[in-house]
């Protein structure tokens, strides 16, 4: 992931015409044997190294926007692109703090003179009520839970999972409101009780419901869910989306994956480049503030 | 109170909020203890309708910050059990999206909820899903139009009507998300579609309480002012007057364009809103509102 720019430099500057032929023939995933006797350009992949140069641009203005702009237009892009980047908006919408999700909204208003539930409601799928009401919350941040009620609200959850219709819970008014608008704090002790009450994690029982899981992971259990995107990240057989998904959990959850002491080993060997200092240097200056 | 009561309505009548907070402050500094908690003591424990507790009421009411009372004028509705006055409604829909919110900050600092769980939590159905996103909307400020959308979802809500289906994902998602320009300008196609306003196809004395507070907030959307005289002249006329929907009004207007809704009453009712407080409210109440009417 990224690219190594001093090997490129050291490499073609030193290459004569005969030794970038070799280059060419040897590269099959780039350049293919064209019939009028030279090696071609393979247009499919202009764009794979579109990507990889531009993952360092990419960190840099993800980095110095200001944050309220910065989720404005990652929900923005995630709206556009559709269903399979409807997790951003959910990544958004709960792991930042009620007033930096507030900003967003405000930052969206200026760039693109419509609120996010407006352009949210162009979504046909049935997702919509879930993702509007999750960018909708100002939640309350103080401590202070009712144990009863959200011992009692795990219920409703848990009967809304395993008794109800499973395909049905994102129509789930009770579940949705409660994971709307109930305070964080709320959530993860509702969480603990599914867990006490059921024997079973609340998150693993949304196993296969897309953004449903997501929204528990990144209300009750962030740092699961922060680790997973970047586990997929870094596999062996990750598509473009995963690999983007480093840059952006990298530059916007910095001070949290300092805190929850994230070795950057893994990424280490893969990344390349400048792209590979700035992403290593971002979470190792983490936790200045 | 006693005796005090006019010289409290004097003082406090006639300051604005930046003002009330600084006596506020003074109160707290001379007699240490919070002007806030001894108006609420003195509300407390009092159910037969006296006119001292009217008069603390509104008094309360006037003193506090207006976000901080009108998350206060929310959380009286939720709990109330019986008839509601849909002030939830009133409030979400004709605040500007800065108010609302900071009514929702309000609500969190004092009652360590937020105001939508609160919301969700009281109500279910139709209800819900309508007070809900009400009170989370954030609506866009700009004067933008999009007319064709406008027709596309006056035809909507004609649709949803139409078929007595009030209760539809669209009414509730174009209420409470679009910005007022654009649903001022979705209710002026309608009514070129229509031939007659919006809020004439809604059904008027329906027992429904879901209806009721849908017409609310589509008249309170349309044209706040008009709503609230129309508000002020009900509690007025008719036997007994209803005294905290009369405060209720000239308290959170007052400081914004109760001027418009004097004159708007006056144009309508043929009697200036004075003349008609003084006639139908009596004692330190009447002194407190019509201090209130002179700011």
């Amino acid at each position: 992931i990224g690219v190594d720019e001093k090997s490129l430099i050291s490499i073609l500057t030193n290459s004569n015409e005969e030794h970038k032929r070799s280059l060419r023939k040897g590269s099959s995933k780039l350049f293919i044997e064209d019939e009028n006797g030279f090696e071609r350009w393979d247009q499919s992949s202009i764009k794979i190294l579109k990507h990889q140069f531009n993952r360092f641009r990419d960190a840099v203005v993800l980095s110095l926007l200001h944050p309220w702009e910065r989720d404005a237009r990652l929900i923005e892009k995630a709206i556009r692109k559709g269903p399979k980047h409807y997790n951003v908006i959910v990544e958004v919408a709960c792991t930042r703090s009620s007033d930096q999700l507030l900003g967003a909204r405000k930052a969206y208003h200026s760039l693109f003179h419509h609120s996010i539930e407006e352009h949210l409601t162009h979504i046909k799928g049935r997702e919509r009520k879930l993702l509007v009401a999750l960018v909708s919350a100002y939640r309350y941040e103080g401590t202070g839970v009712n144990e009863d009620v959200a011992k009692s609200e795990s219920q409703i959850l848990y009967e809304a999972i395993n008794n109800g219709d499973k395909n049905k819970l994102l129509d789930h008014e009770d579940a949705i409101m409660i994971l709307a608008t109930r305070s964080k704090q709320h959530l993860q002790a509702l969480y603990r009780h599914y867990s006490q009450s059921y024997d079973k994690n609340l998150a693993q029982d949304l196993e296969g419901e897309g953004i449903l899981k997501d929204t528990v992971e990144c209300l009750c259990t962030p740092q699961t869910y922060f680790t997973r995107v970047l586990e997929a990240a870094v596999k062996e057989d990750a598509d473009e989306e995963s690999k983007r998904a480093l840059t952006r959990v990298i530059v916007t959850q910095k001070e949290q994956l300092v805190k929850e002491g994230f070795v950057p080993n893994k990424i280490q060997d893969i990344l390349l480049g400048l792209y590979k200092d700035f992403m290593l240097a971002s979470i190792a200056s983490g936790d200045i503030k | 109170w006693g005796t005090d009561e006019k010289a409290i309505i004097a003082v406090l009548g006639r300051r604005n909020a930046a003002q009330r907070r600084q006596i506020r402050h003074a109160y707290e500094e001379i007699y240490q203890e919070d002007l806030i908690k001894r108006l609420e003591s003195e509300l407390s424990g009092h159910f037969e309708v006296t006119n001292g507790t009217i008069i603390a009421k509104a008094v309360y009411r006037w003193i506090l910050d207006p976000p901080d009372r009108d998350a206060v004028l929310a959380n009286v509705e939720l709990k109330k059990s019986g008839n509601k006055d849909h002030v939830i409604v009133e409030i979400s829909c004709t605040k500007n999206p800065e108010e609302l919110l900071a009514i929702r900050r309000a609500y969190h600092a004092r009652y360590k909820r937020s105001l939508e769980e609160e919301v969700a939590y009281h109500t279910k159905g139709d209800t819900r899903r309508l007070l809900v996103a009400l009170v989370s909307a954030f609506r866009y400020y700009g004067e933008e139009i999009n007319t064709t959308l406008a027709k596309s979802e006056a035809k909507k809500l004609h649709e949803a009507i139409k078929d007595k289906k009030f209760g539809n994902e669209d009414v509730i998602r174009i209420l409470s998300t679009r910005s007022i320009a654009q649903l001022q300008a979705t209710f002026n196609c309608y009514r070129e579609q229509e031939g007659t306003s919006i809020t004439k196809n809604l059904p008027k004395d329906s027992s429904d309480e879901y209806i009721a507070m849908l017409r609310m907030a589509v008249r309170c959307l349309k044209d706040p002012k008009k709503y609230f005289e129309k508000v002020l002249r009900r509690s007025i006329e008719g036997i007994g007057t209803d005294e905290d929907a009369l405060t209720r009004v000239i308290v959170t207007r007052a400081e914004k364009d109760l001027k418009e809704i004097k004159e708007l009453y006056h144009k309508r009712n043929n009697v200036p809103l004075d003349k008609a407080v003084d006639k139908e409210t009596s004692g330190d109440y009447k002194d407190m509102l019509l201090t209130l009417l002179g700011n």
